[in-house]
């Protein structure tokens, strides 16, 4: 029949051309592949700063967010250029073992431990994160984990250790998720839970939060009076002999950039406008060396 | 290549070790993606087979509905059974959300239109010499309707493998309204999702090895069955 054939034919075109726009027109621009951490994505920070290197020096940076663990992973098997991570301990063993050629650091951050307005195991109150968490483990409150190995997670496991506390594997009271900061945020809201946050992401994801409050940690970094919950954030070069691909040159740029003061500055403004304080403190070697005793 | 030999040597061990974490991932699986298939046939099959057989106003838009849900992405299947059960959505109050029920849920609004989708097509397949002689020999319509279904059984067995391919391997929508939450609503697919963000390759290729080793067992029970229906 006819109009079955012009049909077919009809689809057959509209086939082709989806396959023909999706291939890329003209050679691509030179790529740098940045392997980071779902939370430091979820953040907005790196949608924020990075056009302007990819404006200065011609390049698309291809950022691949997921968890520490397989950032990391991806470094060691040479799939990306450069790494930016935040679990120091991880990162040490990663340069010693080879994969990387330095940590630099380049920013800080904080952790808090955000809950329903009505705080149950009264986490407003506690000394300290290692209390706040033995509480929630007395009161048996929901209690979200990142569960993921990631640097979130491994702060989380040191602050439980801290309490003398193992987080149970199968209780009905703690969640081990084993996603992102914004999947595990938004299941504490929707469960009205308790989860170990860094401040940056949840500020950037907290009109989506309604059921969420900061409950300890103060409302601003400078505020936080645990220092155990201190997050320090580090670009790492991926060691180029893994294989011929590793652009070794461009991302010694990239981190000079990112240490470089002009760009420590503007992460020092991310988030004043959009939040009313800044989510990142800039913490590189040419930072401090510019404000020391200031 | 190294790490599938390592991938399929941790399978085999993790499987001979009845590991617990594996036994209670594969256990959540098997009662997730079963009751789904159960409940999508059960409710699926009549369906569309009366979609294939009778004649209705509004049949054929309701073959179209059938057909694009045969096409349903998964994960935007996830998102709307997810806002519906929400605390804020209309069925917050069943308290579904991140437990195994809103996993059933979605994976049966996934398997749903391929049961009635593909019965439909495999009744209408009988041909129509067949119908007249049973209606000539003073069957009812129902009756008529069974004996055709019946006929049509190696499409149903078809429809049923179809839905059940579907579901056993699906991620996004289990993710989305599971939350894969440890000991509780993690299963293969999003197990796999864990593993491999967390760059522990081979674990997360032993257990892609476990899910095909219970798609094919799916498929080779299913397909036993539709060889021994034979008459």
């Amino acid at each position: 029949m006819p109009s079955t054939k012009r049909t077919f034919s009809g689809f057959l075109l509209f086939c082709s051309l989806l396959v023909l726009a999706a291939c890329n027109a003209g050679p691509p621009a030179r790529t740098l592949r940045l392997a980071t951490t779902t939370s430091t994505y979820d953040s907005g920070l790196l949608d924020a700063i990075l056009p302007d290197f990819e404006a200065r020096y011609g390049v698309e940076v291809e950022v691949i967010a997921v968890g520490t663990g397989q950032a990391l992973a991806l470094g060691e098997q040479g799939d990306v250029d450069v790494v930016l991570v935040h679990a120091p301990a991880k990162e040490e063993a990663f340069v010693e073992a080879g994969h990387g050629s330095a940590r630099f650091p380049i920013m800080y951050n904080d952790f808090v431990i955000v809950g329903p307005q009505d705080d149950p195991a009264g986490v407003r109150a506690a000394p300290n994160a290692a209390a706040a968490l033995a509480q929630i483990a007395q009161t048996q409150s929901p209690f979200a984990s990142r569960g993921d190995q990631s640097g979130t997670h491994s702060r989380e496991l040191e602050l439980w250790a801290q309490a003398s506390l193992t987080p149970p594997a199968s209780e009905d009271w703690y969640y081990s998720l084993g996603q992102g900061m914004g999947a595990t945020l938004n299941f504490a809201n929707e469960k009205l839970a308790y989860t170990l946050a860094d401040r940056g992401t949840f500020l950037a994801l907290q009109s989506n939060l309604p059921d969420l409050a900061i409950l300890f940690g103060g409302q601003s970094p400078a505020d936080n009076p645990d220092p155990a919950l201190r997050n320090f954030y580090s670009l790492i070069p991926v060691n180029p002999e893994k294989n011929s691909s590793i652009q070794a040159d461009l991302a010694m740029t990239f981190v000079e950039w990112f240490t470089s003061i002009p760009t420590q500055e503007k992460i020092a403004v991310y988030g004043l406008e959009r939040f009313g304080q800044q989510l990142f403190f800039p913490d590189s070697d040419l930072w401090r060396r510019e404000n020391e005793g200031k | 290549m190294e790490i599938l030999k390592d991938a399929l040597v941790q399978a085999i061990g993790l499987l001979l070790r009845f590991d617990p974490a594996l036994l209670e991932i594969v256990w959540l699986t098997l009662r997730v993606s079963g009751s789904a298939l159960v409940l999508a046939c059960l409710a699926g099959v009549p369906f569309g087979a009366l979609l294939g057989l009778a004649k209705f106003p509004g049949r054929r838009w309701l073959l179209v509905l059938v057909s694009t849900g045969m096409g349903l992405p998964p994960v935007v299947a996830g998102l709307i059974v997810y806002l519906l059960l929400s605390r804020n959505g209309p069925l917050g109050g069943l308290d579904w959300l991140f437990t195994p029920n809103a996993m059933i849920a979605a994976q049966t609004v996934l398997a749903f239109p391929l049961a009635a989708g593909l019965t439909s097509s495999a009744v209408q397949e009988v041909p129509a010499g067949l119908r007249l002689q049973i209606q000539s020999l003073g069957a009812t319509r129902w009756q008529e309707r069974w004996l055709v279904l019946r006929e049509a059984r190696r499409g149903v067995l078809a429809a049923v493998l179809a839905a059940f391919g579907r579901i056993i391997a699906e991620v996004g929508a289990v993710l989305l309204v599971g939350g894969n939450v440890a000991g509780k609503t993690r299963v293969l697919s999003t197990a796999i999702v864990l593993e491999t963000r967390q760059g522990n390759f081979a674990l997360a290729l032993a257990l892609g090895f476990v899910l095909l080793g219970l798609a094919l067992l799916g498929n080779a029970i299913l397909l036993r069955l539709e060889a021994g229906s034979r008459s």
